[in-house]
């Protein structure tokens, strides 16, 4: 019995396995096309000098962030979770909290049952996810011209600054001890030479190499 | 073409196509899974009832943080139209990244921040494909590793996940890998806010800094609300309900 269903998870974790690289494989495809898809419709194209600035200030930051991810996240949802969770996104957000919860009202009794669990979780999270944003958008297309008022345009316009004050609280009250050099330097520096504030991106660069700096030290010294 | 004529040919119907061929690609693949991992639980004897306890419990689990998901959205529509917020909170991404990357990509394209009137075509096709590529790394570390590292794994004995009874509840310290992560995005966010402060001490602009002090305000009495009073409903809700009562900020600001 035991060998039969060792035999059976084995048969479905190559299956997920051939799936899950041919779907990544397919749908990084398509999102890749997409912005070029995008700017057919636009009669425009990708502005290849920005487009290397940009990736160069990003990617130090996002590139092990993803890299850790993956190593972190698969152990904890398995092979057929961790393909569609990856390509789905939410990860933090959703997928996992999703799975913790399946797994919590299921009681998987073993790994397979667990890698079972964890997969359809992520699946049905997938699906409600895109429903909700479906129809949510379907209803926004008629209040497109309220989202284009004039009046509402600050708003917009002030995304960013929202999207860092919310970040701000969230991890500066992780780790205040960390917080106060890097904080207290980018201040400095952008009221004394304010013509870097219009390299932010450059700035986050340092910034952050200085945050992991100050946060070694007190990490080594125990006293984080 | 630029600022409103270009948002509105953003929301224009052949741009949802395209979204849409994403997306549902995305909802087939997800289909798969399911239906495999179903049958998979059956022929390992599992429960039925189980296995479709695990798709409700995970379905209405997922209603209440798409809602939040689907405010993100509006909160980037004003700046790069619906459909690609759409795609990009549908599939690969999540808020907080796609914020600070189109960010970045419309700094690198020389505008002076992710804002609707300074957008051309060329802008939001290169901040589009940079969103992708700044996040894609997970996916292909997934489709090169993902098979050889859950074989590893599967070699290794599984990990107890509760303490056994009368042991030493000596808290373990944090690895530097995690403090790492926290740091990182900590000098992040210290690059964003020290410009808020520099563009209010250099021009007299008030308003990013007061959007941001706002919005972490509210991301304060959020945390305090769910982990104080327990009502952990609000967690989900906490990132997009501060960014938006902070950008409403702007226009009571505006207004006044």
């Amino acid at each position: 019995m035991r060998n039969d269903r060792e035999q059976v998870f084995a048969k479905y974790q190559a299956e997920i396995h051939l799936l899950g690289r041919l779907g990544l494989a397919l749908g990084l495809g398509l999102l890749l096309a997409l912005p070029f898809a995008f700017g057919k419709m636009l009669n425009a194209g990708v502005n290849w000098p920005a487009f290397w600035k940009g990736a160069a200030q990003l990617l130090p930051v996002y590139l092990p962030s993803c890299i850790v991810e993956f190593f972190v996240y698969v152990p904890m949802m398995g092979a057929g979770a961790s393909y569609l969770g990856f390509i789905t996104g939410n990860m933090v957000n959703l997928k996992i909290p999703c799975v913790v919860n399946g797994r919590d009202i299921c009681k998987p009794r073993d790994a397979m049952e667990k890698e079972i669990v964890a997969t359809l979780s992520v699946a049905a999270s997938a699906l409600v996810n895109t429903v909700v944003l479906a129809v949510g958008v379907m209803c926004l297309v008629p209040l497109t011209p309220v989202l284009e008022n004039p009046v509402l345009q600050p708003a917009f316009n002030q995304v960013i600054p929202a999207l860092f004050g919310a970040l701000a609280y969230k991890y500066f009250s992780q780790s205040l001890k960390i917080t106060i050099v890097p904080l207290a330097l980018m201040c400095v520096l952008c009221i004394a030479v304010p013509s870097l504030i219009g390299s932010v991106a450059t700035l986050m660069l340092g910034s952050g190499a200085l945050a992991i700096g100050v946060a070694y030290l007190l990490w080594r010294s125990d006293k984080l | 073409m630029k600022g409103s004529e270009l948002i509105a040919k953003l929301n224009s119907a052949p741009m949802f196509l395209l979204g849409g061929i994403v997306i549902l690609f995305m909802v087939a693949l997800s289909v798969v899974f399911l239906v495999k991992s179903y049958r998979a639980g059956v022929a390992l004897g599992m429960e039925k009832k189980a296995l479709k306890k695990a798709v409700t419990a995970s379905a209405t689990f997922t209603f209440l943080p798409s809602v939040s998901i689907l405010l993100g959205v509006i909160a980037l529509a004003g700046s790069l139209g619906v459909p690609l917020p759409w795609v990009r909170l549908s599939v690969i991404g999540a808020l907080h990244y796609e914020g600070t990357a189109a960010d970045v990509a419309s700094r690198a394209a020389g505008m002076s921040g992710l804002n609707a009137a300074e957008l051309t075509g060329d802008t939001f096709v290169t901040i589009a494909l940079l969103m992708t590529v700044g996040i894609m790394w997970s996916v292909i570390m997934c489709i090169i590793f993902c098979k050889w590292y859950s074989q590893k794994l599967a070699g290794k004995p599984e990990k107890t996940e509760t303490a056994p009874e009368g042991a030493s509840a000596k808290p373990k310290r944090k690895g530097f890998g995690d403090v790492m992560f926290i740091a990182m995005f900590i000098g992040l966010v210290s690059a964003y806010i020290g410009s808020y402060v520099g563009v209010f001490t250099s021009s007299g602009d008030y308003m990013p800094i007061t959007v941001a002090v706002v919005s972490g305000a509210v991301m304060a009495l959020c945390e305090y609300i769910t982990k104080k009073l327990r009502q952990e409903w609000l967690e989900s809700f906490s990132m997009a309900l501060s960014m938006l009562v902070g950008m409403s900020t702007a226009v009571l600001l505006v207004l006044l």
